[in-house]
């Protein structure tokens, strides 16, 4: 515990930590003073000089080294002849810091009118005003007369793209340096820098193509004025006229709150419609702070013109006819489940399968459920507390691709002094913060989990960390070999966990899955099935979230054999258009439920806008169909679902919508009324959610990894390996206009150059590729980072790349 | 009793023959409104057609009956329809919920939008009472020219007329 020290704010008394800086500490006593570049979650630079105060400090005898006393006993304070900035002064025992003296007000108010001097009048269609730091400090501490002519105003550029996402307008900015030090400290892409010097001074992007950073989008949050705007939100709304609805992403495993803004509009004829999706602050999972691929293509899609829909007399029906065919399949019928379902859904499967005797399976690439349910990660839990005598292994994940928020997370856990150990067969982003980088041939995954224990240094820290957190995934992996290094980094962690420390916070093993709850349906018991083609066939088979067919041809032909397919979805696909029954089901954004991130913590989400006209929830098409087989399951409230869920499933043990809205305070405050202080983002009301028990504590037996011998390149091969790319071409992503170039960057076979060349290849070059005996036509794209006689192809990108495989690649003749 | 009758009577011829009429024959005949009257909105141009309003929504958010709604959308050089980066691409407001406070008038940073003469405002059906763009906006000025316009590129940067150092 960090040393207390006292002070007095404005006469008030205050008690914080050491290190504490004096801002902060006003703040933890609803004493705001005006900031412009600090924000509480980076370090102070003293830039904008907003934050002035008084600030006297206890007289010290020089000859005794005692306080000097005044006629009454108290310390005799000395005040400095100057302001301070209190963003850049630690607190010290027995200092004085006022605030609101006369002194304090007419410092704070010039540099506003100083800053104003540069500033457009511009409020009016600026996206920012009505939620703008600066406005907000005008209105509280400007003067109402400006000393300045208009004709010194200083002007400048608009409307510059920093990149495709971002906007800068030059007029607007105040020079913080926010969005710089958030690109360069917190996102680890410094991209972004001041050009030129005093009123000239500009942000620049000097990456190639602009601004390339996943986290571009927080910048326009944090950035006090209307100087980066989103392109997406561009002139969408005012900020007041927006109603917030709180979410949790649903684009990636790990789960960010955010906040989805909606308003009527014309388009929709007075409908509500989301205009943006903001973070919404939860320290334990998001911080303050989401990738764009959340921001840019969250929503977006549910918006999308190939949304299914039925009315609802033919929904009836159709539901009607389906239910007799499942009545008549009974213990003939598949149910494949995807990962975008709510838990409320997956378990209303689960009860309608176990009515039926159906055999229900989770569709999904990546094995060791397993593992992460029992070694999984337990209450209390937070990557945010990792730090010195902490160890992080990262296995086979690309996680700035794959869950680019735990990238950010990790890169803080191992400035704050964490052990960060990256084994990959290629580079990642994360490889520049960890402390030991392995690098392993595609398919020596198991065989370099197995041996890093016996390595010297990083042996030790895996052994001798306080803490032990183990990611894996799936990178240039399919689902056999996911699981057999599931077991393997399992095995691991056990052998290195002492008793008892298992089920301790921060310890486990985390699953970089690719869909947000693919966790809740593991816990539930849904398993990933190792040989679809033959379960499907000949029986009647009700999909859910999941698109075999789109993703494999083999399933394709598979489900075509099918007896019946029931297929259930939220826009068109493959699978639904081969269906014989197509269900309509609403978006994550139109109903409420929960998710289980990762990190096995569940989370509530709530309705943004009505469910799309024609669709409902998946629970409830699933208990209409369990009603036309004679079973009542609720289909109305997924609150009951909830409830009954908990009471059934022992991983869900203690959960209710009750606990999941329950709400601690967070620090740093951000959100409420002081918007400079911390940013647009939002404040969380409706809960932190709560993470599952674990199964360890009621000491389970570990179990022995059977260990299955990975795919290894041979000379004269090439070996096609799948990847994770953050933008894909998956269904989600392709209705994100704003995306459109980022998914082509890396739509491609990703080659090393002396591959390429051997090939005859060239960046850019038009290929084909050859796969279990078809061909697919794809652009070449060369990586010096990936090791040579493999080819990394990223999944979703219409080659049906599921396991590693040996490919043939040529030329494409023009 | 005649003598009563006759006295009532007096009254109404002489107002009948003697007095100034003060009934107008409106709708074909009309008093004038005084000159701070507040009528039926109008949504304003400048001389070149440009449109005054830039989409600003202070008037909606400054109106008490919430009786306007706008939605904005971004100009280029190419394609401008006011001045400055933004326009009001949908604009209505609701004639039946406006008790024409001219609160917008005032919220205004460009004197778009104006309250006029017009009192003559009454409908068969409510959904005829909500006012659009098009019906709201003046006929383009003499000389000038209907948006969108094609401008040279650094001319029309500000969406709020520039200022003036105030002299005194
Ligand atoms: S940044 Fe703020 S103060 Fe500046 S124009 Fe925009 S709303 Fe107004
Ligand atoms: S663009 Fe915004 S965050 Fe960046 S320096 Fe300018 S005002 Fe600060
Ligand atoms: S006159 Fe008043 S009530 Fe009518 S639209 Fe304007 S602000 Fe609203
Ligand atoms: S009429 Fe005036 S206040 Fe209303 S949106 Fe247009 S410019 Fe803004
Ligand atoms: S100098 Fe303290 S907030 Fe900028």
């Amino acid at each position: 515990m960090a040393k207390l020290i006292n002070l007095h704010i404005n006469g008030t008394p205050v008690t914080v930590s050491e290190g504490t800086l004096v801002v902060d500490a006003a703040k933890k006593v609803g004493i705001d003073i005006p900031v412009f570049c600090y924000h509480p979650k980076m370090e102070p630079v003293g830039m904008c000089r907003q934050c002035l105060v008084e600030i006297g400090r206890p007289m010290i005898d020089r000859a005794s080294g005692q306080p000097v006393l005044n006629e009454d006993g108290t310390p005799k304070l000395q005040f400095g002849p100057k302001l301070e900035t209190s963003c850049t002064t630690p607190v010290a025992e027995g200092m004085a810091v006022l605030t609101e003296t006369a002194k304090a007000q007419a410092g704070q108010k010039e540099i506003i009118e100083l800053l104003l001097t540069s500033h457009p009048l511009d409020c009016p269609v600026c996206d920012k005003g009505g939620e703008c730091p600066l406005q907000n400090l005008t209105m509280e501490h400007g003067v109402s007369e400006s000393r300045f002519t208009f004709a010194e105003k200083h002007h400048g550029e608009k409307h510059v793209p920093l990149g495709d996402l971002i906007l800068l307008d030059r007029e607007r900015c105040i020079q913080c340096a926010r969005c710089i030090r958030f690109q360069d400290k917190i996102a680890g892409e410094p991209v972004l820098s001041f050009y030129q010097r005093g009123r000239n001074t500009d942000i620049v992007s000097y990456s190639d193509p602009g601004f390339d950073s996943v986290f571009s989008g927080n910048t326009s949050d944090i950035c006090p004025v209307g100087a980066l705007t989103t392109v997406e939100f561009r002139f969408g709304a005012r900020a007041w006229e927006l109603k917030q609805a709180a979410s949790i992403c649903s684009q990636c495993p790990v789960g960010c709150n955010v906040t989805f803004n909606v308003r009527r509009e014309a388009s929709t004829g007075g409908g509500y419609v989301i205009k943006r999706a903001m973070p919404r602050q939860n320290e334990q999972v998001n911080e303050i702070w989401m990738c764009d691929k959340g921001r840019f293509a969250g929503y977006q899609y549910t918006e999308s013109a190939s949304r299914l829909k039925l009315d609802p007399a033919e929904l009836d029906s159709t539901l009607r006819l389906a239910a007799a065919k499942l009545a008549v399949a009974q213990a003939e019928t598949v149910i494949l489940a995807g990962g975008r379902l709510a838990n409320e859904d997956f378990f209303t499967l689960k009860q309608l399968a176990a009515a039926l005797g159906a055999k229900t399976y989770l569709y999904s690439n990546m094995g060791g459920g397993e593992q992460t349910t029992t070694y999984g990660l337990s209450a209390g839990s937070n990557l945010g507390h990792l730090g010195k005598g902490d160890t992080v292994l990262v296995v086979a994940a690309d996680l700035y691709n794959e869950a680019p928020l735990w990238h950010l997370r990790l890169k803080a856990a191992a400035e704050r002094g964490a052990t960060v150990i990256v084994a990959a067969a290629r580079a990642t982003k994360l490889d520049e913060f960890s402390q030991f980088v392995i690098r392993y041939a595609y398919g020596d995954e198991v065989e370099t989990v197995k041996t890093l224990a016996d390595k010297e240094k990083i042996g030790d820290a895996i052994k001798n960390s306080k803490n032990l957190v183990i990611f894996y995934g799936s990178d240039g992996l399919g689902l056999a070999g996911t699981a057999a290094l599931a077991e393997t980094c399992a095995n691991l962690f056990a052998s290195v966990a002492v008793d008892g420390r298992t089920a301790t916070p921060n310890n486990g093993l985390v699953g970089v899955w690719s869909t947000p709850n693919r966790q809740g349906a593991l816990e539930m018991g849904f398993a990933p099935c190792t040989n679809l083609a033959a379960e499907i066939a000949g029986k009647t088979v009700y999909v859910v979230a999941a698109d075999p067919a789109g993703d494999d041809p083999a399933l394709a032909e598979a489900l075509k054999t099918a007896k019946t397919v029931i297929a259930q979805d939220i826009l068109e696909t493959t699978t639904t258009r081969l269906a014989e029954f197509t269900l309509p089901a609403a978006a994550y954004t139109e109903r409420e439920g929960t998710y289980t991130n990762a990190e096995r913590r569940v989370q509530r989400f709530y309705p943004a806008v009505p469910a799309h006209p024609g669709t409902k929830p998946d629970f409830a098409l699933t208990a209409a169909l369990a009603k036309g087989c004679g079973l009542e399951l609720e289909g109305r409230s997924p609150l009951l679902v909830m409830n009954k869920l908990a009471l059934s499933e022992s991983a869900f043990r203690g959960i209710s919508y009750a606990s999941l809205s329950e709400m601690v305070e967070q620090w740093p405050i951000i959100g409420r009324g002081d918007l400079y202080y911390g940013g647009t983002s939002y404040e969380n009301k409706l809960g932190l959610g709560q993470v599952l028990e674990s199964k360890l504590s009621s000491g389970l037996a570990q179990s022995q990894p059977t260990i299955h011998a990975g795919l290894r390149m041979r000379e004269d091969e090439l070996l096609a390996v799948p990847v994770t790319k953050l933008y894909d071409n998956g269904i989600t992503l392709t209705p994100a206009k704003l995306l459109q170039a980022h998914i082509q960057r890396f739509n491609g076979l990703i080659l090393n150059p002396a591959t390429a060349l051997k090939l005859g290849l060239e960046n850019g070059a038009q290929a084909t590729v050859s796969l279990n005996g078809v061909t697919y036509p794809a652009k070449v794209l060369v990586d010096a980072s990936i090791s040579t006689g493999v080819v990394l192809i990223p999944r979703s990108m219409g080659i049906p790349l599921l396991e590693p495989t040996a490919v043939t690649i040529l030329a494409q003749e023009a | 009793m005649i003598v009563e009758l006759a006295r009532g009577l007096w009254t109404t011829f002489r107002a009948l023959f003697f007095e100034k009429k003060v009934t107008v024959q409106y709708p074909e005949e009309k008093r004038p409104v005084s000159a701070r009257f507040r009528g039926r909105h109008v949504l304003n141009r400048y001389e070149n057609g440009l449109e005054k309003c830039i989409g600003c929504s202070l008037c909606a958010a400054a109106c008490p009956a919430d009786a306007i709604f706008v939605e904005s959308a971004e100009n280029s050089d190419e394609k401008r329809f006011s001045p400055g980066e933004r326009y009001a691409s949908t604009y209505e407001i609701n004639m039946l919920r406006c008790i024409y406070c001219g609160f917008c008038e005032d919220a205004c940073p460009t004197e778009a939008i104006t309250l006029g003469d017009n009192y003559e405002l009454s409908f068969y059906d409510r959904r005829d009472a909500i006012y659009n763009k098009d019906m709201l906006i003046v006929p383009v000025p003499q000389g000038g020219q209907l948006p969108p316009l094609v401008t040279e590129p650094g001319t029309f940067t500000r969406s709020v007329p520039a200022m003036k150092d105030p002299v005194d």
